[in-house]
């Protein structure tokens, strides 16, 4: 976006009557300066340098010879993996489901998918708990078969995926309704199959959206906090993700630790905020016309999307 | 259901039809209806007076007033603010305009966790922020004033990325002609460009409402915590299901999720009104 404003800019030149005078323009820019300064360049900074603040070496340990600390990055890399790639599939199926074919309840199937971004994250812990806790109405039985859900493994993925159910399928929609079932109803009329018209049709068309929608998943499912709290049981060592273990080390008063957490986690949304422009960039280049990643409003919990 | 897929063009040509739209309506039903089920049935579990009892107590109807007002305050601040950033990023062409607009999507990659314990350290006594401003008498940690602070933080892309296409997308010629009819910039201004975005301001606040309305981890942090002073609905439902009053923290919740329902229809119809009125 910021290239097409800039050749817009260019190529027409500024007219007189659209300009504001310096003595507006530049109290604007600053203040916008301070606004984001103060709001989010200010703590991305504190993060680093309290994290930093008892040298590299301190921070180092506090990362690596605390088991605990250790534990919540590992468990972390299984959480966010298995629900980004249930989501993912859910997306695609979604996708092809809604933009290929017409029937009856789509739009409120649409309508449902971003369900979950209007769903206080507190509320979406609840609810698992509701269904498999201990009291809740499938925890008896569960207790009898010696499955745990709740406080383990499988409630964190529970509750990531569905905080971060929307993303992909949300990335995916716009694109392939954009793109049009043609390309994919030639395949079929030459003979292809429907595993090969997805991987050779609809795979490369909606690649960089796919990657996108993972993107910002990923982001989302390595940060969930209020969801994870509710049902993980907070078990040091067990059920501990990144985000909750920068909770406890902060109220163990462990200032330096619970940064040390935080500041891989802020380089996280560092990097997806890198991997955005980059593949806004690199999409804007690819399809000139038509198509372009997500829809034109931000919805509650996207990464903001520029058209 | 019989007639479902109606082909999008003549005859339902691509495979494929059922296993997509079973898997995709199996994955809603387990992960989002069965779960939502649940939270009725447990709620429908409640007497009338019994659910009254729960969801009205002087602790939750503080706790709403807080959680409501917050969120509003900061949606409201997010306005301005909002206008001002997509203003200067579309218009003006100064150093760092790129940097600065890939960092307002900052709050929607950060985790809340995060966000929260960095605005709490900033703002006490000997923070980086604090310093200069709790001599001043202002507490900008654990307090009333750090959830509108992190709230409108988390907020901040929201009315900027609505704001921002609509304003690239208006025509000079608008602006060209309320010129030559001999309208200073002001009046340019607040006559013709603030109605033209109006809808997209007003979307963007509701975004950040509903949003702030569910927020949790970065309150958490911030904002003390202290029943009838700084404890927001989300927290609420925690502490009750922790004292394992199961009933009373989902029918707190079913409040909570009846104001971001309504907050998301109210979305909902403005988007399809402005899409009707063309703007």
């Amino acid at each position: 976006m910021d290239a097409d404003r800039h050749a817009v800019a260019t190529a027409e030149p500024q007219r007189r009557f659209r300009q504001d005078p310096l003595l507006i323009r530049i109290p604007l820019i600053l203040a916008g300066i301070v606004i984001v300064g103060v709001l989010i360049v200010i703590p991305v900074v504190n993060v680093f340098y309290q994290a930093l603040s008892h040298g590299f070496g301190t921070y180092w340990r506090n990362l690596v010879d605390d088991a605990d600390t250790r534990h919540a990055i590992l468990l972390t890399l299984i959480v966010a993996p298995i629900s980004v790639a249930l989501n993912v599939a859910f997306g695609i199926a979604a996708a092809w489901a809604v933009t290929r074919f017409r029937f009856s309840g789509r739009t409120l199937l649409v309508t449902m998918i971003d369900l979950p971004f209007a769903i206080s994250p507190v509320v979406a812990g609840l609810m698992f708990v509701l269904l498999f806790g201990l009291q809740g109405y499938f925890g008896p039985w569960l207790r009898d078969h010696g499955v745990r859900i709740i406080f383990a493994l499988p409630g964190l993925i529970l509750a990531t995926t569905f905080v971060t159910l929307p993303f992909v399928a949300r990335e995916l929609i716009p694109v392939m309704e954009a793109l049009g079932p043609e390309e994919e109803t030639a395949a079929l009329s030459l003979g292809a199959n429907g595993w090969q018209i997805f991987w050779r049709v609809t795979v490369p068309n909606i690649k960089w959206a796919l990657l996108y929608g993972v993107i910002l998943c990923n982001a989302r499912a390595m940060g969930e906090f209020g969801a994870v709290y509710v049902v993980s049981g907070h078990i040091a060592g067990q059920t501990d993700t990144m985000p909750l273990r920068v909770q406890k080390l902060f109220d163990e008063y462990n200032n330096p630790g619970s940064f040390a957490v935080a500041s891989m986690l802020t380089s996280l949304a560092l990097l997806t905020l890198l991997a955005k422009v980059w593949l806004e960039r690199k999409t804007r280049r690819e399809i000139a016309a038509g198509a372009r990643i997500g829809s034109a409003v931000p919805r509650i919990d996207d990464i903001g999307e520029t058209p | 259901m019989k007639d479902l897929g109606q082909p999008l063009v003549a005859g339902r040509i691509l495979p494929g039809f059922r296993l997509s739209l079973g898997y995709m309506l199996v994955y809603l039903t387990l992960l989002l209806a069965v779960p939502l089920a649940a939270c009725l049935a447990k709620v429908s579990s409640l007497t009338a007076s019994q659910f009254i009892a729960a969801v009205w107590t002087e602790r939750a109807r503080s706790a709403y007033l807080l959680t409501f007002g917050a969120s509003f305050a900061a949606a409201a601040i997010n306005v301005p603010l909002g206008l001002l950033l997509a203003w200067i990023l579309v218009r003006y062409e100064f150093p760092f305009r790129r940097i600065l607009d890939s960092l307002i999507d900052l709050p929607f990659a950060l985790p809340t966790a995060v966000a929260g314990l960095v605005y709490a350290n900033l703002y006490v006594k000997n923070g980086w922020l604090g310093q200069f401003l709790v001599p001043l008498g202002i507490q900008a940690a654990y307090s009333r004033l750090a959830i509108v602070l992190v709230l409108t933080f988390i907020g901040l892309p929201f009315v900027v990325r609505t704001v921002q296409p609509v304003l690239e997308t208006i025509d000079a010629e608008i602006e060209e002609a309320a010129a030559s009819l001999g309208a200073t910039r002001l009046q340019t201004f607040s006559r013709v460009l603030l109605p033209a975005l109006g809808p997209a301001l007003t979307t963007g606040f509701a975004l950040t409402f509903a949003r702030s309305l569910g927020e949790y981890g970065s309150v958490v942090f911030v904002s003390g915590n202290i029943m009838f002073k700084t404890e927001i609905a989300p927290v609420l439902i925690v502490n009750q299901l922790e004292e394992y009053h199961y009933a009373e923290a989902t029918a707190i919740a079913l409040v909570l999720l009846a104001g971001s329902f309504a907050t998301l229809a109210v979305i909902n119809s403005l988007e399809r009104w402005s899409r009707r009125h063309g703007c």
